[in-house]
């Protein structure tokens, strides 16, 4: 069962995605897992199926990944919390963009900036993986959809490897196998 | 802030009109990202719009994955800072996010309303399992990249592995993860660049 959110939770909430964004280093979905662990987790505001819900309703529709975000805020408290965790999730990694932006990219050659690139890729790796595991995690535990999805996830990522189709052709693959009640 | 960026490479050819022109192709563009807008961003600035040279277009791709925040979003705010200063920027976010947002949330709204009917939930589930495909690949092709890290195969190996570890396993805070192997990545990735500098 999930949990009522009640509006004395929102700042918490708000703040929460305010500390996310800074943490966003290779993009919002690494931050995916703090937002499960959070969200389903620690307050059980959403359960695991809701969750990849919202990542596949964003994968789904157009625009950046990052939209997820508002699509989870908006399951847990309507079109405030969307806004909210949009707001949230965006504003002090735009701000920071731009000083940085302004300030220069002359800079990117150097020893420091080198080894932050460098140092910061293995971790990005290891939390775009941790956020894949999680979104396959609601298939895993259900015995029903167990392997017709785990074979799924397997073909796309073969898909992914061996062709150069766009992922909307996937998507809308594995939209039509599901609606047809395969998986 | 009325210039276009002079780094070298050729192609640069012409300058948005105004923040409006921003805000029309960054709206064009994100609408016809379907799961990415990297690539579609690409062919609308560089090829068809001529506003950037492939190599300004990389740059600022390279600065806006440094920093934290969805990359095609800084890549928006970085591209209309350049053109228009603070309006611009704003003009380029909002094209990227606003339409996108109104399609997603009234999709979402109707998937609770539409979430009983067996088809709409089995469809989602489809979707949703080739998220996690897509997921899974796009962080092993990444993971390519690290042949290529100064760190070396092993030291990147064994990072990843403990991100892993603490996060999925551990369900550790990034609170805590991101900057404590982040502080021992840069400072192993200092070590390493520094010890190839002194061998050539």
């Amino acid at each position: 069962m999930t949990e009522v959110f009640v509006l004395s939770d929102f700042p918490e909430f708000f703040l929460r995605f305010l500390a996310l964004s800074l943490l966003s280093i290779g993009g919002a979905m690494s931050t995916a897992p703090e937002m499960h662990r959070y969200l389903v987790g620690e307050r059980g505001w959403l359960a695991d199926g809701e969750f990849t819900t919202a990542i596949a309703l964003a994968q789904a529709a157009p625009g950046p990944n990052v939209l997820f975000v508002p699509v989870l805020g908006y399951q847990v408290a309507g079109l405030t919390g969307a806004g909210a965790a949009l707001i949230g999730i965006l504003l002090p990694s735009t701000l920071l963009s731009l000083a940085v932006s302004r300030w220069g990219s002359r800079r990117r050659e150097t020893l420091a900036v080198r080894a932050f690139t460098a140092g910061l890729a293995p971790m990005t790796i290891g939390l775009l993986m941790t956020a894949g595991w999680i979104l396959a995690l609601p298939f895993l535990g259900d015995a029903e959809h167990r392997w017709s999805a785990l074979t799924l996830i397997a073909l796309t990522v073969i898909v992914m490897f061996r062709t150069r189709l766009g992922p909307i052709w996937l998507i809308a693959a594995g939209a039509a196998v599901g609606a047809m009640g395969w998986i | 802030m009325n210039t276009r960026p002079t780094s070298p490479g050729p192609a640069a050819t012409r300058n948005p009109r105004s923040p409006l022109d921003l805000f029309v192709t960054f709206s064009i563009l994100a609408l016809q990202g379907f799961g990415g807008v990297l690539a579609v961003a690409q062919r609308e600035l560089v090829d068809r719009k001529g506003w950037l040279s492939r190599e300004q277009f990389l740059e600022a791709y390279a600065v806006a994955q440094l920093l934290p925040g969805p990359n095609v979003v800084n890549l928006s705010l970085m591209l209309g800072d350049r053109f228009f200063g603070w309006r611009g920027a704003f003009a380029a976010l909002a094209g990227m996010l606003l339409a996108p947002l109104l399609i997603v949330i009234s999709l979402a709204a109707s998937y609770n309303v539409l979430s009983d009917q067996p088809m709409v939930a089995g469809a989602l589930r489809g979707m949703g399992a080739v998220a996690a495909g897509l997921m899974i690949a796009m962080a092993l092709k990444l993971s390519v990249t690290l042949r290529s890290n100064p760190m070396g195969l092993l030291p990147c190996a064994l990072i990843a592995i403990t991100t892993i570890v603490l996060v999925a396993v551990f369900r550790m805070s990034l609170v805590w993860v991101v900057p404590g192997l982040g502080l021992s990545g840069w400072i192993l990735a200092r070590w390493f660049i520094m010890r190839q500098r002194k061998a050539t």
